[in-house]
């Protein structure tokens, strides 16, 4: 997925689990659970909704890669085929 | 000097800043074809060639490539010099110099020389010139790397660019529109120079932002004017710099009016425009509440007749009725 | 009026060199004009007969003005426009043979909404769904004119003011009534988080296990055990609760909390305790909690998350009698048969109603809590 996409994806799926956040606002590099006051359970749902809408297996390994947009962006691009 | 604003016109406000220059620094000379004797074959230089001398003001024989090389040499050297290529479209003859000399030895010398050269150039259409003296060739340059572009659409940017740009270390290419040189209007004394890096909002607004430049920027404001009796209130971008381009104030603009027309003298295909709808997708893409919507020169060569020449080129209305269509859809 | 130089926006008509019904050619002088740059004679550029002259001698008009009618057609042969077309060239001997065109590619089906980012973005934060909405935006797209305008409250159904007094109130009346002792223990983790890890290696997203699940499991089946400290203090006595329903503090997005029941959670398998938790967070944050689940627990139980501080001295919830607290998980040295390693530990808490129990009763249900985290392939 491009960056767009991913970035698309994200702000739909986080749009279901923290409503009130605004991913226009959070830098690229900010860690998501502190920009958008995430727990773990938000962590578990975002992450079976990544899973769920782009079929990638996601590891819990890879979970730290997750946590920002770039980091978002650049694991989609390379698990990409 | 005096502190109320004067009225003087865009080409007066050229002279001035090319006048200014000469005098505040001695390594500082004009030189292009007709600069001298003619007085600018937009009269821009009338009158400097008899009061700052042949050694500043300096007729060059008729070969782009080579008095433009002549700049580069005298600007590695040291001097600070700006050269005058009649029109744009003229600058192609001097295009390995200015791409292949000018922008690249600075970086393929590592730093070690700067090219603190100045080319103006006019650009643009509606003046019956023709196609060969009509084209709007700035987007080209605005695709190379080391070159700063400039488009003064303002009588204060007319005076005050020139300054900035031959401060720059680098290679900076001034596109003044000919359909500027006798704007008249307010110069304000109190200014006593401006940025070469940012945009400017000339009409604040919150429906639709029209990004522009150059001779299409008056265009802009009126369709801004005409749009605002309508009761639609846009937002008008003055790029100002067209490379690098200030992506902050557009991208700030499109956050506030989600709507963005493009309004660019070039033709579409390849264009300045493209480029900043493309920035706009990259950055500001979950602001965008409708397509974005240009208007350019039809792709043609610019015709001669009048008529015809004016049907090629954007007009307040194309412009008005491109937002329209953007802040007020048909159902 | 010709353009006799770029800046030229105007001249001054000087003088008529013919005069009108006078038959011209190409390349006579017709007229003189005054510019900046002095006057300078116009030539014409067509055969024809000059009809009317449109300005007279001594008028300043702009570029493009209309000086004079020329006719054209009472000259000779009209200009080039209408001259033969050029003859066609000569065509190939035998057409090079054309590919066929390629087969036509089918286009996706048009069934997508027309639905505008910033439009998306919206609806996506509202939790709107775009089916049915009408777009009025371009080409008839869903833009944001067609959405409401801010967020709504999320229907939690709790109104941030009035769960502040809710919570005012209980905790308040918490620690005016209730004498409360504190007991804490920090619990190695990692046997039970090594097991997480291996379940969850095997699982998709979805179906993966959180500490916490694991906590509470130990937590519920722990507190089974001790029912002096499952229930509630009531009319100056202690009146043990039939069942663990487990209150699981649950953190609202914009502030307050709100502990719901798990009914029965200590006879809940491990998995089906995750899928009680899941489903409690989302409508606890969504909407959606039933009114026996915010009356029914037994106890309450708080984790303080991956986010949260190492311990909690949590207050009862009357009329309940036991609080129970997680901190975060952290890695600590520790002890472990004479040597020091890093172990992943937690600080558990307990806060116990002084009146219905005491400290050594809340110890054992620690040390059973402990114990059960200790043996993670119990069931």
């Amino acid at each position: 997925m491009t960056r767009d996409e991913t970035l698309a994806l994200v702000a739909d799926i986080l749009g279901g689990i923290a409503p009130e956040a605004d991913l226009s606002t959070v830098p690229g590099d900010a860690d998501l659970r502190e920009a958008l006051d995430l727990d773990s359970m938000d962590i578990l749902n975002f992450v079976a909704a990544l899973h769920e809408r782009t079929g990638h297996p996601i590891p819990e390994a890879d979970y730290p890669k997750l946590l920002t947009l770039d980091g978002l962006a650049t694991y989609f691009q390379a698990e990409a085929h | 000097m005096s502190t109320a604003p004067a009225r003087i016109t865009y080409r007066e406000a050229c002279r001035e800043a090319i006048r200014a220059a000469i005098l505040a620094d001695p390594r500082v000379f004009l030189m292009g074809e007709d600069v001298g004797r003619y007085g600018g074959c937009y009269a821009v230089t009338k009158g400097l060639l008899e009061e700052l001398g042949e050694a500043r003001i300096r007729d060059t024989p008729l070969s782009e490539s080579a008095f433009v090389g002549a700049g580069i040499g005298a600007a590695i050297a040291g001097l600070r010099p700006i050269v005058e290529v009649m029109t744009c479209n003229f600058s192609l003859l001097a295009l390995d110099q200015i791409l292949n000399n000018a922008a690249t030895i600075p970086h393929m010398s590592g730093g070690q020389f700067a090219v603190p050269l100045v080319i103006r150039m006019a650009t643009g259409a509606g003046r019956q010139l023709a196609a060969q003296h009509s084209h709007s060739l700035e987007g080209w340059f605005a695709h190379i790397p080391g070159l700063r572009i400039l488009a003064p659409a303002t009588i204060e940017d007319a005076r005050h660019m020139l300054a900035a740009a031959l401060a720059d270390p680098n290679p900076v290419l001034i596109f003044e529109h000919i359909m500027l040189y006798n704007m008249e209007g307010e110069l304000d004394p109190a200014v006593q120079g401006v940025d070469i890096a940012s945009a400017r909002i000339r009409r604040p607004g919150h429906d639709v932002t029209l990004v522009t430049y150059g001779g299409s920027l008056f265009k802009t404001l009126d369709a801004a004017e005409a749009l605002a009796r309508e009761g639609i209130e846009s937002e008008v971008i003055d790029l100002r710099v067209l490379r690098p381009l200030d992506t902050a104030t557009i991208m700030q603009s499109v956050a506030r009016t989600r709507r963005v027309v493009i309004v660019d003298e070039g033709w579409r295909s390849g264009s300045l425009s493209a480029e900043v709808a493309m920035r706009i997708m990259e950055e500001a893409f979950f602001e965008l509440d409708a397509p974005i919507r240009r208007v350019c020169s039809r792709e043609v060569p610019i015709p001669y007749a009048a008529h015809l020449e004016q049907a090629a080129l954007p007009q307040p209305g194309s412009i008005a009725e491109a937002a329209r269509g953007l802040a007020r859809p048909a159902p | 009026m010709p353009s006799l130089g770029a800046d030229m926006e105007a001249g001054t008509l000087v003088e008529w060199k013919v005069a009108p019904g006078e038959r011209v050619h190409r390349g006579d002088i017709v007229a003189v004009v005054e510019t900046q740059k002095g006057a300078i004679e116009i030539e014409i550029f067509e055969d024809g007969v000059l009809r009317d002259l449109v300005v007279a001698p001594g008028s300043r008009v702009p570029v493009g003005a209309l000086l004079a009618r020329l006719d054209v057609a009472a000259g000779g042969p009209p200009p080039a426009l209408s001259a033969a077309a050029p003859a066609a060239p000569p065509r190939a001997a035998a057409p090079a043979p054309v590919p066929p065109p390629p087969p036509p590619i089918a286009m996706p089906p048009a069934s997508r909404h027309r639905v505008t980012p910033a439009a998306r973005r919206r609806a996506a934060a509202l939790g709107l769904p775009l089916e049915g909405l009408r777009g009025t935006g371009v080409e008839g797209a869903i833009c944001l004119a067609d959405l409401p305008q801010a967020p709504p409250r999320r229907s939690s159904g709790f109104d941030p003011v009035g769960m502040r007094k809710a919570i005012a109130a209980a905790m308040g009346r918490s620690k005016r009534e209730i004498p409360h002792y504190y007991l804490s223990q920090t619990v190695d983790l990692t046997p039970g988080l090594e097991r997480l890890a291996r379940l969850n290696a095997g699982r998709a997203p979805p179906e993966r296990l959180l500490p916490a699940a694991m906590m509470l499991h130990a937590a519920a089946r722990a507190v089974a055990e001790t029912p002096e400290l499952n229930g509630f203090w009531e009319n100056d006595a202690f009146r043990a609760a039939e069942g663990v329903h487990v209150g699981w503090a649950v953190a609202l997005r914009g502030g307050g909390l709100v502990a719901p029941a798990i009914r029965d959670a200590d006879r809940l398998s491990l998995d089906a305790l995750m899928v009680a938790m899941r489903d409690l967070v989302a409508r606890a944050r969504g909407g959606g909690l039933r009114g026996s689940e915010l009356t029914d627990a037994t106890i309450t139980v708080t984790s303080l998350g991956d986010r949260g501080a190492e311990s909690v001295l949590p207050i009862i919830h009357p009329p309940q009698v036991t609080i129970l607290g997680f901190g975060r998980i952290v890695e600590r040295p520790w002890v472990v048969a004479g040597a020091v390693v890093p172990r992943r530990v937690a600080t558990l808490t307990l806060a116990g109603d002084h009146r219905a129990s005491d400290g050594h009763r809340g110890g054992l249900l620690l040390a059973r809590i402990e114990a059960l985290l200790q043996k993670p392939e119990e069931p």
